[in-house]
């Protein structure tokens, strides 16, 4: 494996040294340009994906970015006389901070996603070109640069430009395959299928977006600045153009967004077809073979290019894959000292606009206890979870867990102390498989895992839950059952000092129920504490040590399950006054 | 500091730029609201359209109004065919903006292998008449664009409202498989949808080639305008949208007329982002 990727490396860097070397043959000036506009498009698909492919914030805005670039260099050279290949650096620097500050903004509003994201930067594309249009970093008419000076390399200037664009798209490309392979890109992944869940998961999703929307916008910055060079006059509508960031979405799109060579494939596909297309005087017929092709390609292969072919790959190669499974035993734990309180919840509230759903909620768990939380539907249980695992922010009160107070601490810092969680409605990263969900939680959760420890950790969970067998599976090809498993062994695996569990036995046959029940008891026996939410009041009672009972958002009775049932406040509270 | 009547007179064409606006978007707002497709070919459909008005009205010498009752019924059928294709091959949210890209550049192809890329102007009897209010100046085409978006936006926000198509639709975008398990057809409403749509860009086309000079590549100069003015008035709003087309332009109208021209587009998409950084819940 690493030999294979030794070799891959070392043949990565001898092509691209190459193709460096292209200029020094003296082809004829028009290879050169083709190249260059091929490298051009390569690192630009490619830095778009980064933000738009891995994490799914899809940016209309890379034209930005892009023109930020083009005009630091044009400014710089032409008004300050700075030598231009100093400026590159520069280009990218300024169009990574406006990225990141953009970003700073962004990412902080929950809702904007998906398509408003896309319209944001569109907006903000729109809003930088017309403050460079009106101000006299352009003022009008464009900005000549045929009087700059540039370094000839291996003979022209022209050269040196050709050069600076292999090594920028080469680069790009390094980049996205060291971020695909890194925990970052597992991270990134997991924002684009489902953030909530990598937030509590323990993926710093905040930070991660930033980075990675800082590190695209350098790349852009720095092909701007070289581009700049290359026309020798820049003009607004020609760079902060839609058209741009349209061609590199396409290309990305073309040649798979999910894989870190796909947007250089499409770049290579889209761009070589349109310049050997393009002029003379079919023109027209050709940009509707252009149109056509997009249409093809999506409606035929929606993964791109790349996912084609590593589907046929897998396709191939399915039956030889082995599944290896270890055997089962789960990780010993120090069974903590009774009696202490792990968790504790001190007049908790949360309203949703006008309705209180916990007013002051004040219930300890101990270290190594089970505790159930009961009560009637719309109670506030599945909310207090959802507050305690930092999924809402209570609007007053405490939490605390472990002796630090945790109330207004990030998700994926809470996830970070030991403190996982399940959903009653099971949810996972829709594109990962069953394994590299699982290995999500033990990569960001307590243990910290490598990638490839954690998925080794991860098969020895999936055997714990019973889901060994579906390791390679896509979360969708499992049923609810094997789904909310799939769910307790990815908190597992995080390895959590108190695990909440939001309704995993309901929907339960009775034969699975047994199971599952086991499955609990053994997690605490292992060291864990539970808190588990459940409407089955037989599995309550055969599982609790202790039981809260939630009514109308507070706490309306607490102790031992027997003695909790035949409250009267607690009956009248689920079956009404006659009952009582 | 411009002049009253200036100012007057620049928001009057704001206003029926923006019915322009809302025109174009309209069909966009419900594809993309009701059905989560981003159709970026109502654009190029509204200048064939356009195209098409042109020529039918220069050729065969009819009221421009009249070439409705060939293009409406015409796109509506596109429409249908297009979201045919669209249920066929399982194309999504992300996917229908590339494949409506590809469609619209072969569209645009298509005009101008047609009608080159010459500029094509219609002349009409209706762009040289102009109303006298006060002492402003009315064209009485862009006033009749401005009412055919008022008309249309207040009937399709009214349909969808209170007839039981309407509320079928809006069920079936909020959760089609429930909305289904009542009896609702999913895919005729998304067929009756997508024709509706194309249906829209028939009459904004109409305007367009009442209003202003053809280009094929005019195709692209308002998609970002009206894209704003979907997302301010909120998806699938036909009355938010025009609201939000009008108000954009007018703003718009009013920067030009105080600054320079060149400062315009900043009122539109700063106003956007404010909107989606304060209320990005659709």
């Amino acid at each position: 494996m690493t030999r294979r990727r030794t070799a891959a490396a070392l043949g990565f860097v001898a092509g691209g040294a190459l193709l460096a070397l292209l200029p020094a043959l003296r082809l004829p000036a028009f290879y050169e340009t083709f190249l260059y506009l091929v490298f051009f498009w390569v690192a630009l698909a490619t830095s778009w994906n980064l933000i738009s492919g891995y994490a799914g914030y899809f940016s209309f805005g890379h034209a930005a970015f892009f023109g930020t670039g083009v005009y630091t260099t044009a400014t710089l050279t032409s008004k300050y006389s700075v030598p231009f290949l100093a400026t590159l650096p520069l280009a990218g620097l300024v169009a990574a901070l406006i990225g990141a500050g953009i970003g700073v903004v962004v990412f902080r509003v929950r809702g904007v996603r998906g398509e408003l994201f896309a319209l944001l930067t569109l907006a903000i594309t729109f809003v930088l070109a017309t403050i460079v249009l009106n101000t006299p970093i352009d003022g009008g008419p464009g900005v000549f640069l045929a009087a700059v000076p540039v370094p000839p390399w291996l003979g022209s200037p022209h050269a040196t430009l050709y050069l600076l664009s292999v090594v920028v798209a080469l680069g790009s490309v390094a980049v996205a395959y060291g971020v695909q392979s890194s925990r970052w890109g597992t991270g990134l992944f997991a924002i684009h299928d489902d953030e909530d869940v990598g937030e509590v998961l323990g993926v710093p999703t905040y930070r991660y977006k930033i980075l990675a929307f800082a590190t695209s916008s350098f790349i852009a910055g720095v092909v701007g600045g070289i581009y700049a060079l290359f026309v020798t006059y820049v003009t607004v509508p020609d760079v902060f153009s839609i058209g741009l960031a349209v061609d590199a979405i396409m290309m990305a799109a073309l040649g798979g967004t999910r894989y870190w060579f796909g947007p250089a494939l499409g770049a290579a596909i889209v761009s070589g077809l349109t310049q050997t297309l393009t002029g003379g005087q079919s023109a027209i017929l050709n940009r509707v073979l252009i149109g056509a092709i997009l249409i093809v390609v999506i409606v035929f292969l929606p993964d791109g290019v790349a996912g084609g072919l590593a589907r046929w790959r897998r396709r191939r190669g399915e039956a030889a894959a082995p599944v290896a499974v270890t055997a089962v035993a789960s990780p010993a734990r120090q069974r903590p000292a009774v009696d202490t309180t792990l968790l504790r919840c001190a007049d908790v509230r949360k309203a949703f606009r006008g309705l209180q759903a916990l007013s002051g909620v004040t219930l300890d768990a101990r270290a190594g206890e089970i505790l159930g939380l009961i009560g009637p539907n719309g109670s506030g249980k599945s909310t207090l979870i959802n507050v305690i695992s930092g999924y809402y922010r209570a609007d007053g009160g405490r939490i605390t867990f472990d002796g630090r107070e945790i109330t207004t601490v990030e998700g994926h810092r809470i996830a970070g102390l030991g403190l996982s969680r399940t959903y009653q409605i099971p949810r996972s990263c829709r594109r990962l498989t069953v394994l590299d969900n699982v290995a999500l939680s033990a990569m960001f959760g307590a243990p910290g895992l490598g990638r490839e420890a954690a998925r080794r950790e991860a098969r020895r969970w999936l055997a714990f839950a019973g889901l060994e067998t579906k390791a390679a599976a896509l979360p969708a090809q499992l049923n609810l059952h094997e789904r909310k498993f799939l769910d307790l062994a990815r908190a597992l695996a995080a390895e959590p000092r108190l695990i909440l569990l939001d309704e995993v036995l309901s929907g339960l046959t009775p034969a699975q129920m047994a199971g599952a029940l086991a499955l609990v008891r053994r997690i605490r026996d292992d060291g864990t504490t539970v808190v588990f939410v459940e409407h089955i009041m037989s599995a309550v009672i055969d599982l609790a040590d202790r039981v809260v009972v939630l009514a109308s958002g507070q706490v309306l009775a607490e102790g031992r399950p027997r003695d909790v049932m035949r409250d009267p406040t607690v009956i009248r509270a689920y079956l009404g006054r006659a009952y009582a | 500091m411009p002049s009253l009547n200036l100012l007057g007179q620049a928001l009057l064409a704001g206003l029926f730029t923006g019915g322009l606006y809302a025109l174009l978007g309209l069909g966009l707002s419900l594809t993309w609201g009701l059905l989560r497709l981003i159709n970026l070919v109502n654009f190029a459909l509204a200048f064939l359209g356009a195209y098409l008005t042109y020529q039918i009205a220069t050729t065969l010498r009819l009221d421009p109004f009249v070439t409705l009752v060939i293009v409406v019924p015409a796109f509506f059928a596109f429409g249908v065919v297009l979201q045919l294709g669209f249920l066929r091959f399982g194309i999504h949210e992300l996917t229908s903006l590339i494949v409506t890209f590809g469609l619209t550049v072969i569209l645009e192809s298509l005009i101008q292998w047609i009608w080159t890329a010459d500029f094509r102007r219609l002349e009409t009897p209706y762009a040289r008449s102009t109303l006298k209010l006060g002492s402003l100046f009315v064209s009485v085409s862009g006033l009749m664009g401005f009412v055919a978006a008022a008309a249309l936006a207040l009937s399709t926000w009214a349909w969808l409202r209170w007839s039981y198509v309407g509320k079928a639709v809006r069920a079936s975008a909020e959760d089609g498989a429930m909305a289904a398990a009542f009896g609702v057809d999913r895919r005729r409403v998304a067929l009756l949808l997508s024709g509706l749509s194309a249906a829209y860009a028939a009459v904004a086309g109409l305007f367009i080639a009442m209003t202003h000079t053809l280009a094929p590549t005019q195709i692209y100069a308002w998609m970002g305008v009206v894209f704003a003015a979907v997302i301010i008035g909120r998806l699938g709003n036909a009355l938010g949208l025009f609201t939000a087309a009008i108000a954009i332009a007018a703003s718009e109208a009013l920067t030009m007329a105080v600054t320079s021209p060149g400062w315009a587009p900043l009122v539109s998409f700063t106003l956007l982002i404010f909107v989606l950084l304060l209320r990005p819940e659709l």
